[in-house]
């Protein structure tokens, strides 16, 4: 951090945060002025982790672009590219097996739990409690080994494909899946008894970082940021996508808008999806997991290589890509930390002619001057975390 | 509310604004006249049918190569009527200005930030118009189709941030 004195107000200073520092989770820069202890403006400064993703998406095939949606919100992957290719599927009008949804399903609801288990072990670590962040990513690597095992990677996984998902679940996942939704609740317990009623974490995070549900509302707050101020709205009940509908399950509400509540917001959370996961392993019929549609999906590979039509097709949606219709699509997912849209305008041709991202953490760091300013220093710490942010969706 | 009676609707009230409106899979979209996006807005977030309390998106789109304009595209949606609409507004080439939203909407602030800086499209009323993704002192907006792809910058990124240094 470097401090400088302005020349004409003694008192008033402004102090440089990031762009690397660790509670900024990432490459955050903010500026602000200071007023002693107190905050009186803060000044936002991304952009550092910019890399062009919707410029490079007009030069890429609908297919070409899948790896680059993993490096957005890089801790949930999964979101990502259920996001992209729900946009896609819906501009092109292909149906999905129904085994694929449950699998997507599955896997999302996964994501969503490590995507919070990775927020609650940093935002813990940067208000002092170590001994979470050790629990959290004990956790977390058995998340990772499960993704491991279905994608072949750990982070950038890539596995959802346009019409389902790259190949079928293999041999011993489900029992993976099952061991894991059975310890988790008896694991998250044991975070709650070092937060919960933990008097340091609840004097760190009560009443701090307030926003109001109109105000949560007017600044386009979405998932747990908005939730945590008590406005139930929720991507996956409001506006169903890859059966949802088909599971119970219910949405966590916040009542005070504050840290401590979009905390109890995000737990909640966990337990839900992992009761949604439950229900996937219970349900998961057989069959496909990736359409037959041919202008998506490639033939099968013995095909390839004993019959000269399927080689041919092969061979053109490699090359080619798919072409979907002229038009545009607006697409959005319940990502983990809120409402993940791609908006899609095609020209008919094999790539998109503008494809926009909206992420949600982009959104959700615009409302963080509102909360913060009038308030201490510290609670800029415990505000940015609660708002869980990722800076790779934010600059793209 | 369906679409039907959402097009009557504001069809209705704007006859002279809304250019063309149109559905695609089931989304409706609006084309207004750039003259009118604040009344429009306004009617969208406060008539109480419509309740567009969210803003969910707003970004640019370079079609100058095909119909010579950029368009500015707003995803407008309703926490409690459930129903999505996407306002489009032309803007013409050469003089890309238009009225910012960020008084209905607050969220709108940083998404014209970023349709400034990728676009250059100009929102008149916006109280703190900076570039926001890019650096201060980049030249051209990235996103207009003809931008390179691997475009190279004029002035190197250490005599961008270290331009105090000797």
């Amino acid at each position: 951090m470097t401090t400088a004195t302005s020349a004409k107000t003694t008192h008033m200073m402004s102090i440089n945060m990031g762009p690397q520092h660790p509670s900024t989770h990432g490459v955050l820069r903010l500026i602000l002025e200071m007023d002693g202890e107190t905050i009186t403006k803060v000044t936002p400064d991304i952009g550092f982790l910019h890399r062009g993703v919707e410029k490079l998406a007009e030069y890429k095939t609908y297919h070409q672009f899948i790896p680059l949606t993993d490096r957005l919100d890089y801790v949930a992957p999964f979101s990502n590219n259920l996001a992209y290719a729900l946009a896609v599927e819906k501009l092109i009008g292909v149906e999905i097996p129904e085994r694929a949804q449950h699998i997507r399903v599955m896997l999302c609801e996964l994501t969503r739990i490590s995507s919070h288990l990775l927020w609650l072990a940093t935002h813990a670590l940067d208000l002092g409690a170590m001994t979470v962040f050790f629990y959290c990513f004990r956790e977390r690597e058995t998340l990772y080994d499960i993704f491991e095992m279905v994608s072949g990677s750990r982070m950038n996984l890539s596995y959802i494909r346009i019409g389902g998902v790259a190949r079928d679940l293999p041999g011993g996942f489900l029992k993976s899946v099952e061991k894991f939704v059975n310890e988790f609740p008896s694991k998250l317990m044991e975070y709650e008894t070092l937060l919960k009623d933990n008097p340091i974490w609840k004097k760190r995070t009560i009443g701090v970082g307030y926003i109001s549900p109109e105000d949560a509302i007017d600044y386009g707050l979405s998932g747990p940021s908005l939730r945590g101020s008590g406005v139930n709205w929720d991507v996956r009940k409001a506006e169903p996508y890859s059966g949802y509908d088909k599971y119970d399950f219910s949405v966590p509400l916040g009542v005070h808008g504050d840290v401590y509540d979009r905390y109890r917001v995000r737990i909640e959370e966990m337990i839900q999806s992992n009761n949604i996961v439950k229900q996937a392993l219970d349900i998961l019929p057989k069959g496909d997991h990736i359409t037959h549609a041919p202008c998506v999906a490639l033939p099968a590979k013995e095909a390839v290589e004993t019959n000269m039509e399927a080689m041919i097709h092969h061979f053109k949606l490699i090359t080619d890509g798919i072409c979907p219709p002229k038009g545009e699509v607006y697409s959005c997912v319940e990502a983990p930390k809120g409402e993940l849209g791609f908006y899609i305008v095609s020209d008919g041709s094999n790539r998109p002619y503008r494809l926009k991202i909206r992420p949600p953490s982009f959104v959700n760091l615009e409302a963080l001057p509102k909360m913060v300013e009038g308030k201490m220093l510290p609670d800029v710490v415990a505000v940015i975390g609660s708002l869980d942010i990722v800076l790779g969706e934010i600059d793209r | 509310m369906n679409n039907d009676s959402i097009i009557i609707l504001v069809k209705s009230n704007f006859p002279e604004t809304v250019t063309d409106c149109y559905e695609f899979r089931g989304e409706l979209t609006f084309v207004i006249k750039k003259e009118h996006i604040m009344q429009v807005a306004e009617f969208f977030k406060k008539n109480e049918e419509l309740e567009c309390n969210y803003l969910s998106d707003l970004c640019g789109v370079d079609k100058r190569d095909t119909d010579g304009i950029f368009e500015v595209v707003y995803h407008l949606y309703s926490l409690q009527k459930k129903h999505r609409v996407r306002l489009k507004v032309p803007v013409p080439s050469d003089d890309p200005i238009l009225s910012t939203v960020t008084p209905v909407w607050k969220t709108a602030n940083w998404h014209e930030r970023e349709t400034y800086d990728m676009f250059g499209i100009q929102f008149q009323g916006h109280p703190d118009l900076r570039k926001i993704l890019m650096p201060e002192d980049f030249e051209g907006h990235p996103l207009r189709k003809d931008y390179p792809i691997d475009g190279r910058q004029p002035a190197s990124l250490r005599a961008i941030y270290r331009k105090d240094e000797a």
